[in-house]
């Protein structure tokens, strides 16, 4: 069997696909947060309960109405994306002129019922969502073994986080976000409907959080506490990749995610908390993220 | 039906920033095609006055028609879409976006928008520099592209403040050459400034402000014989 620095590539190039995949729903649920952030200025704690919710959403649609995984990824990210919609109409939209902390506590109380509701309804244990049909078994590489779905996984969100990121910086829509970001007030004058924008924008966010729940729902079992998980890990990428960037999410999360496996394989007692070390010394370093700019 | 005559009447207009009172009944009538200015000292509450127009302040009272549609109840998105064009004093050029992201920001408001071809005639330079982030560009010519970005919207009446602040004179007189232009094709301009050189031989009518409310008002014709006034309130 061949070996790179020791090890065996089967095992190497297997923790970096876990890496990779881990990455995929890191930038998804990163990106989504800078988004957020960068326009309605709150930190989205809600954001790991709204990922559960996209995979429940998934877990629903095929339970009770027969809807299969590909219907599931387009209404799930929508119906999910509405409640979003109705969260900011009802509660954030009170909270824009105040201090970030009042946004963190509502959407970190807002999680603790979501996923409260969730757990009370099914209990902490997890409920299986199959693999589509067209996306069963793999390919066998000669190093590794690359499962299909897992590969749809990392190509489909890959795809997702650069079309977001080509929508944002490169097209007529985006200059409105990203004119929105930096003075709101200054461009409502100018005719573009600013409410309306950070309403949908928040609406886009979650339902992109939603998406990243649906793709993972027949990789990690259906839970209620999935997203509790997991946010805390995505916070520590928004922060080394920078709050509102949103090419650094997408190139921090995958990059994060490979360097996690990585140090699976050459360190595994390291590999829960590398995230968090590379956060503690790119704060000391470079306070606003990587690709961040200090407001 | 022929186009009404008063383009903007602001009556008994009172504005507060948070708890704080700036405009304590304002009032003033612009007509079509007319250049007026708000003149006064920092803090007379001329930038306040348009901001208020516009909707950008916190809390506002009192009524302002903009073409017969009353607008004190509307959001900023609304007022501007009943063909308003704001040149702020600070320029609010976006450093996120290019001198053409900059430029073609602003939606169309009414038909008649000055086409993109015909701007980059009128500021050849923001043509050249097109591609550059917007805040890249000198003094001039971010006064130019704040200026340019409204002419391609068909806004009607424009609201400029300050936009001689800080620019050499050359450039000055470039924008005053600029606003005459605008003005033979019908225009509406109310020009907060305190470059009175600047205003003076372009208005028409003058209002000077002074603590938050309109304290005297007269023609360019009268303008003679107000020179005990301009020195009292702007020091000229």
């Amino acid at each position: 069997m061949s070996e790179i620095f020791g090890i065996p590539t089967q095992a190497l190039f297997g923790q970096l696909l876990i890496g990779l995949i881990n990455g995929s729903f890191y930038a998804l649920l990163s990106l989504g947060l800078a988004v957020i952030f960068g326009l309605l200025n709150i930190i989205n704690f809600a954001h790991g309960a709204q990922y559960m919710m996209g995979a429940f959403g998934a877990w629903f649609l095929l339970n009770k109405l027969g809807l299969g995984y590909w219907e599931a990824l387009v209404i799930a990210p929508v119906l999910v994306g509405l409640t979003g919609i109705v969260i900011e109409r009802t509660m954030l939209r009170r909270l824009y002129r105040l201090d970030h902390l009042y946004g963190l506590l509502l959407t970190f109380g807002l999680a603790l019922i979501i996923q409260g509701l969730f757990r009370q309804e099914f209990g902490s244990t997890g409920l299986p969502y199959s693999i589509p049909k067209a996306l069963e078994g793999g390919q066998n590489l000669g190093f590794m073994f690359l499962p299909n779905y897992r590969a749809w996984v990392i190509v489909f969100s890959l795809a997702v986080c650069l079309g977001t990121w080509y929508l944002i910086e490169k097209t007529k829509l985006g200059s409105y976000l990203r004119a929105a970001t930096e003075n709101p007030r200054l461009t409502q004058a100018f005719g573009i409907n600013v409410p309306r924008m950070v309403t949908l924008t928040y609406g886009f966010g979650v339902a992109l959080a939603a998406l990243a729940g649906v793709m993972a729902a027949p990789i990690y079992s259906v839970n209620p506490l999935m997203g509790a998980d997991l946010i805390i890990v995505v916070f520590a990428v928004v922060v080394i990749g920078g709050m509102g960037s949103i090419m650094g999410s997408i190139v921090t999360g995958f990059v994060l995610g490979l360097v996690e496996g990585l140090t699976k394989v050459f360190y595994p007692e390291a590999s829960n908390t590398v995230i968090f070390i590379i956060m503690a010394i790119v704060l000391m370093i470079k306070p606003a993220g990587l690709f961040g700019t200090q407001k | 039906m022929p186009e009404a005559r008063e383009v903007l009447r602001v009556a008994d207009l009172h504005a507060w920033y948070g708890e704080s009172h700036v405009l304590h009944g304002v009032d003033f009538a612009v007509q079509r095609g007319e250049v007026v200015t708000l003149l006064g000292r920092n803090g007379a509450g001329r930038t306040s006055a348009l901001k208020s127009i516009l909707g950008m302040v916190g809390r506002r009272s009192g009524s302002i028609l903009i073409n017969g549609v009353e607008a004190i109840n509307l959001p900023s998105h609304r007022i501007a879409r009943l063909g308003v064009g704001y040149c702020p004093e600070e320029r609010g050029i976006y450093a996120s976006l290019s001198t053409e992201e900059n430029l073609l920001l602003p939606p169309q408001v009414q038909a008649g928008g000055m086409p993109v071809e015909e701007i980059y005639r009128m500021f050849p330079n923001l043509e050249e520099r097109r591609a550059s982030q917007g805040t890249r560009l000198s003094g001039g010519e971010q006064q130019m592209l704040a200026m340019a970005r409204i002419l391609r919207t068909g806004a009607r009446l424009l609201l400029l403040d300050e936009i001689t602040e800080g620019l050499a004179p050359v450039i000055v007189q470039a924008l005053a050459r600029v606003i005459l232009q605008l003005k033979e094709r019908g225009l509406t301009i109310v020009l907060v400034e305190q470059n009175f050189r600047f205003a003076m031989p372009l208005a028409d009518r003058h209002y000077i402000m002074e603590h938050g409310g309109i304290a005297h008002a007269f023609t360019a014709a009268e303008l003679q014989s107000k020179t005990d006034l301009l020195h009292e309130y702007l020091g000229v």
